[in-house]
């Protein structure tokens, strides 16, 4: 797996995206063949993948926003957009 | 409570200049004539994502045949679908991959019949359709659309399975589906020569094994098993009316696009009736929705919730009987028929009838 700085920027593939579905009130990530479900701290963090903020920003953001410390926050970032890197969901900008 | 649809098959045409032997389109193809206009489609549309559907699949038939598809992929995208086209590629240009690129579709998936000219020509029965195809793969990857090559696997081409996988290398495909011929319509008719034999279903097994080592995350891969070889059947559709719609040219809604072969029961068409309607309180809908439809021995069974009972459309072509369990479980009176099948496979030689507008020859 690659390792990432937080000045590195993430961003959707082409053909991903995330999206709030009205009808069941839920966040899915819509990709090629299929849309899973994103759970609340998932649809969080994606929610600010925009392919200009960077992971630092994201963070910044984020425990902010939950009032939580920053390296636990961090932590579950880094952890969860390496993971959708890996499947193809998000890229580096 | 009845849980909205999560994907549509929009069927735009049952048209199409290939004629593979296995096509998922009834027996009994949709004219031009009956097809669904423009408006028609546009308003599906606005129904479905009112409805909850996420994702809708233009299909057909070949739906690169519609000249409308661009408009449709608009509106789609316009009511936030997920737009992915399923296509032969044959009709595909630079010209008309801009301008669906440009109405903001999500996906395509594209059919190769097999990884030769030779194979591919027999099976879609379509001459120099492999060269059309190579060069519909390079148009979409140009544009950066995400590509899927589709793969349909039965016994003249499952010995290039790791043939296949270096093609969709070569030509930057982010997902590749190897997906067994499913045994109903038109693969019922050529069951004989398609089956495989167990040896080779297991060769297959080892092939996209080996394959999935070899790429890791770089190439997603979905592999569809034939399950006449399996003990226990696969949840149809992922349950009877719980995710998936599909709509036929002429406007019908079917639970799945095999449905219309249940016999004494009217199908209910989006030109008479709304797809929430018809979602929820059609007949043909509830027909198999749940478990309490469930004979025995599913009715009983520690796994009716997993399984769903099996295909009902393969329940009904090999017994006679939709409301009967799926003939490929263990437990089922009918297994012998999936057995006899296997073993006339065994012996059958590889002729089959192409796909035909005017159905079957007599």
């Amino acid at each position: 797996m690659q390792t990432v700085s937080e000045t590195d920027i993430p961003a959707f593939m082409r053909g991903t995206r995330l999206q709030h579905d009205r009808v069941r009130d839920q966040w899915f990530v819509q990709a090629p063949e299929k849309a899973f479900l994103a759970d609340p701290i998932a649809a969080a963090i994606l929610q600010r993948v925009n392919g200009e903020s960077t992971l630092g920003n994201i963070i910044d953001a984020l425990s902010e926003a939950y009032a939580a410390p920053r390296d636990i926050i961090a932590g579950d970032v880094v952890r969860m957009v390496q993971d959708l890197a890996e499947r193809q969901v998000l890229t580096w900008k | 409570m009845i849980s909205p649809p999560m994907s549509l098959l929009a069927e735009l045409t049952h048209r199409c200049p290939l004629r593979c032997p296995y096509c998922s389109n009834p027996l009994s193809l949709e004219q031009k004539s009956s097809e669904l206009s423009t408006e028609d489609w546009c308003r599906v549309l606005d129904e479905a994502a009112e409805l909850g559907v996420l994702q809708v699949h233009f299909s057909g038939g070949e739906p690169m045949a519609r000249p409308d598809l661009p408009a449709l992929v608009r509106h789609a995208v316009s009511k936030g679908l997920y737009t992915n086209l399923i296509t032969s590629g044959v009709l595909l240009n630079e010209q008309n991959l801009a301008e669906l690129s440009a109405a903001g579709l999500d996906h395509v998936q594209l059919s190769f019949q097999d990884a030769t000219p030779d194979g591919a020509e027999l099976i879609g029965g379509l001459k120099d359709a492999q060269n059309r195809k190579l060069a519909a793969a390079q148009i979409i990857v140009a544009d950066g659309i995400p590509l899927t090559l589709n793969f349909v696997i039965h016994r003249l081409n499952v010995m290039r399975i790791p043939q296949m996988f270096d093609l969709a290398e070569q030509l930057g495909a982010r997902r590749v589906e190897i997906a067994h011929t499913q045994y109903y319509g038109w693969g019922l008719k050529n069951r004989g020569a398609l089956l495989p034999s167990k040896e080779q279903l297991q060769q297959s097994e080892r092939d996209v094994a080996a394959a999935r080592e070899r790429f890791g995350s770089r190439l997603a891969i979905d592999f569809v098993t034939p399950d006449y070889y399996a003990d226990e059947p696969k949840p149809c559709m992922g349950g009877w009316g719980e995710r998936f719609l599909n709509i036929t040219p002429s406007g019908r809604v079917l639970p799945c696009h095999a449905a219309e072969s249940i016999p004494n029961i009217s199908f209910p068409n989006v030109r008479e009736d709304s797809l929430k309607n018809i979602w929820e309180n059609s007949e043909i809908f509830q027909l198999f929705r749940g478990t309490s439809w469930m004979p025995e021995p599913c009715r009983s069974c520690d796994r009716r919730d997993v399984d769903k009972g099996g295909c009902r459309c393969q329940a009904l072509a090999l017994t006679g009987r939709a409301d009967v369990a799926d003939p490929v479980c263990h437990r089922s009176s009918h297994r012998h028929l999936i057995d006899e099948a296997i073993a006339e496979a065994a012996s059958h030689d590889e002729t089959f009838i192409y796909r035909q507008m005017s159905g079957l020859p007599s």
